[in-house]
């Protein structure tokens, strides 16, 4: 029998992933694919509990539709800021970005 | 087993088998393709938890647009693999284990937590778009055109950071 629990390992373990290339990618394209896969995961958690705690209500499935607006969003700022960045600075590896380091 | 889990789980599988290729391919035009199978995977959850609307908007954005952006941000930049770079910094083995850990207590939260049961015999509406509609209509108006307004702001915004000076 299918139960809540069943997507929310599917989503943490999503979310443990999202995480770790956030954490050890150095290339800022790649951490932006990361914060992709971590919205991903909040989101089955949302139209999930939508349907095993509160099937009368829609709330869940109303705040995963804008957790994917809002994801649309940062994806297009956070590419503009990649772009501006190689622009001046001719590099997108995050470490390498350091200039406002004491 | 069921065919719905049988579903489950085989979905669960791509979802995170092409999430764990997103994380560590070196190839990072590779790890870009890997995240549509990803967003699909994540698309068949949404379509068994009787989501179909937000299923359609996830290929429509997800699957369709973000993809297409994150190509187009890896061909403007350095417009390669990316192979002949190195990919991770020196943080693997910390990054590792914090994200080993955070799955650990998120998976045990959510297995030792007692879920109440969904309430018995009630029916699951139907999530129309229709019905979508008219709940963004009503009690959510203002998370409605909120939302559109960071939207706009948003997409001004990325025209005005990406734009060349001159």
């Amino acid at each position: 029998m299918l139960g809540l629990t069943h997507y929310l390992v599917v989503a943490a373990l999503l979310f443990a992933l999202g995480l770790f290339a956030v954490v050890t990618r150095r290339n800022s394209v790649t951490i932006l694919m990361g914060v992709e896969l971590m919205l991903n995961a909040a989101n089955i958690n949302l139209v999930a509990f939508n349907k095993y705690a509160a099937p009368a209500a829609m709330q869940g499935q109303v705040f995963a539709l804008i957790v994917i607006t809002l994801a649309a969003c940062e994806a297009a700022v956070g590419l503009a800021l990649v772009l501006a960045a190689y622009r001046t600075l001719e590099t997108v590896y995050v470490d390498e970005i350091n200039i406002m380091k004491w | 087993m069921t065919g719905e889990a049988i579903v489950f789980y085989l979905l669960a599988a791509v979802t995170l088998g092409s999430g764990v290729m997103v994380v560590t391919s070196s190839n990072i035009v590779h790890a870009a393709a890997a995240l549509v199978p990803a967003f699909l995977g994540v698309t068949g959850l949404y379509i068994l938890l009787n989501a179909e609307f937000v299923a359609g908007i996830q290929v429509l954005i997800y699957a369709g647009a973000i993809t297409v952006l994150i190509l187009f941000a890896i061909m403007l930049t350095e417009g390669g693999t990316g192979l002949g770079t190195r990919q991770r910094n020196e943080q693997a083995a910390v990054g590792t284990a914090v994200a080993a850990a955070m799955a650990a207590l998120l998976i045990a939260v959510a297995v030792r937590t007692g879920w109440a049961p969904p309430p018995a015999g009630a029916v699951l509406p139907s999530y129309t778009p229709g019905a979508i509609g008219q709940s963004f209509l009503r009690q959510n108006i203002l998370v409605f055109e909120g939302t559109s307004i960071v939207l706009l702001v948003s997409l001004m915004g990325a025209i005005l950071i990406a734009r060349r000076e001159d």
